[in-house]
């Protein structure tokens, strides 16, 4: 059985469109079907990534919010 | 051979509030453009550093960027530490006047003799907003299209080994109006 790593991006503290930058470099190291967690801080992105999503056609599988940190789970096409 | 496992459960969320992804907004509803060209004429630090930014982004959506660089426009591509260029006197004394380079570009309002520039890159970094300079080499890994304006160059006497790295062929207006031409998105800064 292999366990598969989450991978992640720490965007927090970094401002439009470093956020989108780095996920897009993240997730074009993925196969399809794994998934990327996210981290920010730029409530810009809160939209930015449902945006990016449905341009890109990786799934927002998930997005929340915890003590001004924004969470994004992605899933690649 | 591989086979792709199906994805792992989504890790728990811990206490975090969590929702589903909300649907996205009713706007494109049209096919999406794969394609974006923007034409930098101002070369003011906001108009360059908003191109930059729009083209990093669109590349990151998955576009193919084209930026086509021309008057004021093309002053960013010289490279950093070339202080004067052009072939005669006219030619370099604007560029003493209007000093080249990604990190000396002035703003069209406020510029207050650099002091706004100042404050507004003091306050990009404050605010982990990436520099011009810093997009310019992410929007170049990323493969946005530099097109330096052919026009330009000889008008300015601009050589292209003032330039940075990495650009294509210098070209004209008909480069640009032949995507226009083709229903290629195009942004006018």
């Amino acid at each position: 059985m292999t366990v598969e790593t989450l991978r992640r991006v720490d965007a927090r503290g970094l401002s439009c469109p470093m956020p989108i930058i780095r996920t897009a470099r993240a997730i074009a190291e993925m196969e399809s079907g794994e998934l990327l967690e996210v981290l920010a801080t730029d409530p810009g992105s809160t939209k930015d990534f449902v945006a990016w999503s449905r341009t890109t056609g990786h799934e927002l599988v998930e997005q929340s919010q915890e003590d001004g940190v924004f969470r994004f789970l992605l899933r690649r096409k | 051979m591989t086979t792709l496992a199906p994805p792992p459960p989504a890790p728990v969320a811990d206490d975090a509030r969590t929702s589903p992804a909300p649907a996205a907004e009713q706007v494109a509803t049209r096919p999406t453009a794969d394609e974006l060209l923007i034409i930098l004429e101002s070369g003011d630090l906001e108009r360059t550093w908003g191109t930059l930014i729009l083209a990093t982004s669109a590349a990151a959506s998955g576009m193919k960027v084209s930026i086509f660089l021309t008057f004021w426009g093309f002053f960013p591509l010289v490279k950093p530490g070339v202080r004067v260029t052009g072939t005669n006197w006219m030619q370099r004394m604007l560029s003493v006047l209007n000093r080249p380079g990604i990190d000396h570009l002035k703003m069209s309002r406020l510029n207050f003799a650099g002091m706004g520039p100042w404050m507004a890159r003091r306050l990009a970094e404050e605010h982990g907003v990436a520099s011009p300079a810093e997009l310019l080499d992410i929007a170049q890994a990323m493969g946005v299209r530099l097109i330096p304006c052919q026009m330009t160059m000889d008008m300015f006497g601009l050589r292209r080994e003032d330039l940075v790295d990495g650009l294509e062929e210098p070209a004209g207006a008909a480069t640009v109006l032949a995507k226009i031409a083709a229903g290629v998105p195009a942004l006018f800064i």
